[in-house]
């Protein structure tokens, strides 16, 4: 069975819970933000059967027997996906035991693979669900190599199914980063990856049982993980910042044509949106970076994703990651949306905007409508039933979900802060310690 | 109420009854005063706002109002019907927000400067868990460029730059306005106190147990604190000890010339601490982070203590675990003092966003706190927690013209600053690519003079 067709069976496999419990619904009458970069809609509807969109718009008529939530005052959404995060990966982040971000002393790097890691369980899942992310991917941090591994797609359900697909990415870091981990500069860095993709690829050329050459660099299992990068079908996630790192980076494709490049970073895009652009390579980006906290990011600038999106780069919002919680989608999104207002400055739109938090990174994701995957980040006929009703303005600061549905499944939004919320809206302990409160 | 007055009686006392000793520590703490400030407001121009909604930063509201202010200083604040005198510059705020410059408590600009590289990383002097003896403003870069984003993206008129958490005592603090200057004498806001930075919780114990040194524990933690505090006790009182520089700083905490501000996250660490103050003859200001404080908000506001926070961080770190989005709207609730902080160079330039999202949390849990209310988050309540309210937080007649100028609710995400001006002179006009400041390091780099 070939990788691809792994994949889809595995898709498959984890589908199968979630379509057994999805209820068909429709909200009505709400303003109804289709995550595809059009304008939002007054009085909007959304139809979901079968855990799928089967409709959205404006007089979209609600099939007889569908329970019917009332939008009115309120916003329907795609649910949020959010590119490149950490979701699964740890319960607190700085302590160590509960922590699968980074494998520092392990033996191998590329062959990284988060999915057996992955806890539906974390609290940071449940938060996350809670404001309005219902996918995401998932990437580890780079241990003692360039090559941080295989990161994965997520859908945040309360189900204990959270992997998608498993090996959607391989993720390699460049840039300061990256020259730190080679060895100590970009240089070691660049023979670093292009080494590892010509063993790669020697080790997929040669016949079943054969010896590798005898200075291979590369644990088997970490060649044999390259393989999909260096003839395309995984795409390759690159982390770097600086205007001449990513020139690198898009010069990879004239030694490695195949190369799915995906820049992740890019705080100075902007200054080589062109070439980002003529190159089609996608960006997942941190939007309000504006400062030089390494040399690698001098240019750095709230514009960036509004200038790169003008000269044609297809630009999500991401990197959620550490304190960078992906429920701060909304707000980076709506920063976006202040800046049009600035003199010299350039924004997005409201609907290019709230597209950089849904089907954009949906799309880099591979799950745009690719062959073999279904349509997430959109409300569209076909897509996941993943909707969002939100008490105002999704992109607003006041704005939070009032309920969450995935695959059509409505979602339980409580979580361990929600539970300490509910325990300490009074301080009386007069009767019995706060510990019986629950 | 704050414990600078009560400070300020204490110190006289203690003043009188020592005059005729060798030497007062006291004196050599706080008044000397070396590294003074050399700040002198820019030139302005006599300017009306009028027609904005204006939010005073003390809880009033006034729509369709009028500010004026001349020679650096706020002439008046009122009502439509209120008269601009001849020779002010009008400007139509019709559609627009005023507040006072936005303060940010917790900064560590300039100590941990951008670009972020070991040769500029001077904000923790982690070799001794106490280390009183050292001054953030000595470590301050005047150029980091952090500083002008918070100005043209936060409206940060004035911001307190602490040492780090790696030590239970850090050091002093020092509080900046935020005006581009070659040095920190030349930012150094005239006449604000100093703070002691002290820190408890994870982040002594791990730095000096990993040390294989004291503190390696909460308990050690408590221990060295104490034991600093007697030693810092017999020190005062003894007229012959030769002058030691972090002893100076503590004499002036014990005397109330010198403000705490308490890195603390865990509500439980957060009461010892209180006890620690009384047992001690201290009083803590503010705790900083305070994750928990929604737990003990009715013990914080018995004590008079601030809580200066974040809307919603949580979960980095084993000590905020429980931090929870609704943590401003529940103190406040319970009647204590809400700073929101940054603590990041980024987060600084937020500030007002992130007043927003805590008071929205609070507002689906059924606490209503007004607009008018949660923008004394980062403006009244920081200068009051940092010593300086009687000169700025608020626009109120005579203080200080540190205003800003919105182009929107700055409740709202799509808002920004389109004007700041500190002591009446404008240092940043959105609407005017000159009126930006360019640090020395931007000069002649990619993105020199951008919007950012």
């Amino acid at each position: 069975m070939s990788r691809r067709a792994l994949f889809i069976a595995a898709l498959a496999a984890f589908s199968i819970p979630q379509a057994a419990l999805a209820q068909d619904i429709a909200v009505t009458n709400a303003t109804l933000a289709l995550g595809d970069g059009g304008a939002p809609i007054e009085h909007g509807t959304v139809v979901v059967r079968g855990g799928k969109v089967v409709a959205a718009g404006a007089g979209v008529a609600v099939p007889a027997g569908v329970p019917v939530v009332d939008g009115t005052g309120k916003w329907v959404t795609p649910g949020l996906f959010s590119a490149v995060t950490d979701l699964g990966l740890w319960d607190v982040e700085a302590v160590d035991e509960s922590n699968d971000l980074e494998a520092g002393d392990s033996p191998f790097n590329a062959a990284l693979d988060v999915m057996p890691a992955l806890n539906p369980s974390s609290q940071h899942v449940a938060i996350s669900r809670a404001g309005g992310v219902t996918r995401a991917s998932v990437a580890a941090f780079n241990g003692h190599s360039i090559f941080a591994g295989q990161g994965a797609v997520i859908d945040l359900a309360a189900d204990g199914a959270m992997v998608m697909k498993p090996r959607v990415f391989q993720f390699v870091e460049l840039g300061e980063a990256g020259a730190k981990l080679a060895g100590g500069s970009r240089v070691a860095a660049h023979v670093a990856l292009r080494n590892a993709l010509r063993e790669a690829r020697e080790l997929a050329a040669l016949p079943a049982g054969a010896a590798r050459q005898s200075d291979a660099m590369l644990t088997r299992v970490d060649a044999m993980a390259l393989a999909g990068v260096v003839d395309g079908r995984q795409p390759l996630y690159v982390g770097v910042e600086r205007a001449a790192d990513i020139r690198a980076v898009l010069a990879l494709k004239g030694e490695f044509p195949k190369l799915n490049l995906v820049l992740v970073g890019a705080a100075e895009g902007w200054l080589v949106a062109g070439e980002i652009a003529a190159a089609q390579v996608p960006v997942i980006t941190m939007p309000l970076r504006d400062l030089p906290e390494q040399f690698e990011t001098l240019a750095a600038t709230q514009s960036n994703v509004g200038r790169m999106k003008r000269a044609g780069v297809k630009v999500a919002i991401g990197m959620f990651t550490g304190g960078n919680q992906p429920r701060y989608a909304p707000q980076q999104a709506g920063n976006l949306v202040a800046l049009g207002k600035l003199p010299g400055a350039a924004g997005l739109s409201w609907g290019d905007a709230f597209a950089a938090i849904t089907s954009i990174p949906a799309e880099i994701s591979g799950y745009g409508g690719q062959s073999g995957n279904i349509r997430a980040g959109v409300l569209a006929p076909g897509a996941v039933g993943d909707v969002v009703l939100w008490d105002g303005d999704p992109l607003e600061l006041s704005s939070a979900p009032l309920e969450v549905w995935i695959d059509g499944v409505k979602q339980p939004l409580e979580n361990h802060q929600s539970r300490l919320k509910d325990r300490y809206k009074d301080l009386d302990k007069s009767e019995l310690p706060k510990a019986y409160d629950w | 109420m704050l414990c600078l007055t009560l400070g300020l009686a204490l110190s006289l006392t203690a003043q009188s009854a020592d005059a005729k000793k060798k030497k007062d520590k006291g004196d050599q703490a706080t008044t000397a005063m070396p590294y003074p400030s050399t700040y002198k407001p820019y030139p302005g121009r006599p300017t009306a706002l009028v027609g904005a909604t204006i939010y005073d930063g003390r809880g009033g509201r006034i729509d369709r109002g009028t500010v004026l202010f001349a020679d650096g200083k706020l002439v008046a604040v009122g009502g439509a019907d209120l008269a601009i005198p001849d020779g002010y510059d009008r400007i139509d705020a019709a559609g627009k927000f005023v507040t006072p410059g936005v303060i940010d408590i917790h900064s560590h600009l300039g100590d941990y400067p951008s670009p972020a590289v070991d040769a500029s990383s001077d904000g923790n002097e982690a070799t001794s868990p106490t280390t009183p003896d050292v001054w953030a403003e000595h470590s301050v870069w005047p150029q980091d460029p952090g500083f002008t984003r918070a100005l043209a993206n936060g409206g940060i008129t004035a911001l307190q730059v602490l040492p780090g958490s790696a030590n239970l005592m850090g050091g002093r603090s020092i509080t900046l306005k935020n005006v581009p200057s070659l040095t920190v004498q030349g930012m150094k806001f005239p006449g604000a106190p100093y703070s002691l930075k002290m820190a408890c919780g994870e982040n002594p114990k791990r730095v000096y147990g990993e040390k294989n040194q004291k503190p390696s524990t909460r308990m050690g933690n408590f221990a060295v604190n104490r034991q600093t505090w007697l030693d810092a006790k017999k020190y005062m009182n003894d007229p012959d000890a030769d002058r030691d520089l972090g002893k100076d700083t503590l004499v002036g905490v014990l005397k109330g010339e010198i403000l705490v501000q308490n890195h603390c996250y865990r509500a439980d660490e957060m009461a010892l601490v209180i006890d620690m103050a009384k047992e001690m003859g201290y009083k803590v200001t503010a705790f900083h982070h305070a994750v928990e404080s929604y737990k003990i908000a009715d013990l914080l506001r018995e004590n008079d203590i601030c809580s200066a926070v974040w809307a919603d961080w949580y979960g980095f770190k084993m000590e905020a675990y429980d931090g929870i989005p609704e943590n401003a709207a529940l103190i406040a609730h319970a009647g204590a003092c809400v700073v929101i902080h940054s603590d990041d160079e980024n987060g600084i330039q937020r500030l007002n966003q992130e007043a927003a999202k805590a008071q929205a949390d609070g507002r689906r849990i059924g606490i209503d706190i007004p607009d008018a209310q949660a923008i004394g988050w980062f403006t009244y309540n920081p200068a009051r927690a940092m010593g300086i309210a009687g000169q700025t937080g608020s626009l109120e007649k005579g203080k200080m013209a540190d205003v800003v100028l919105w182009n929107g609710n700055p409740l709202s995400v799509y808002t920004r600053p389109e004007k700041v001006w500190i002591d009446g002179a404008l240092l940043f006009d959105a609407l005017d690519r000159k009126r930006r400041p360019v640090s020395d390091f931007e000069l002649g780099q990619p993105g020199e003079g951008d919007v950012k």
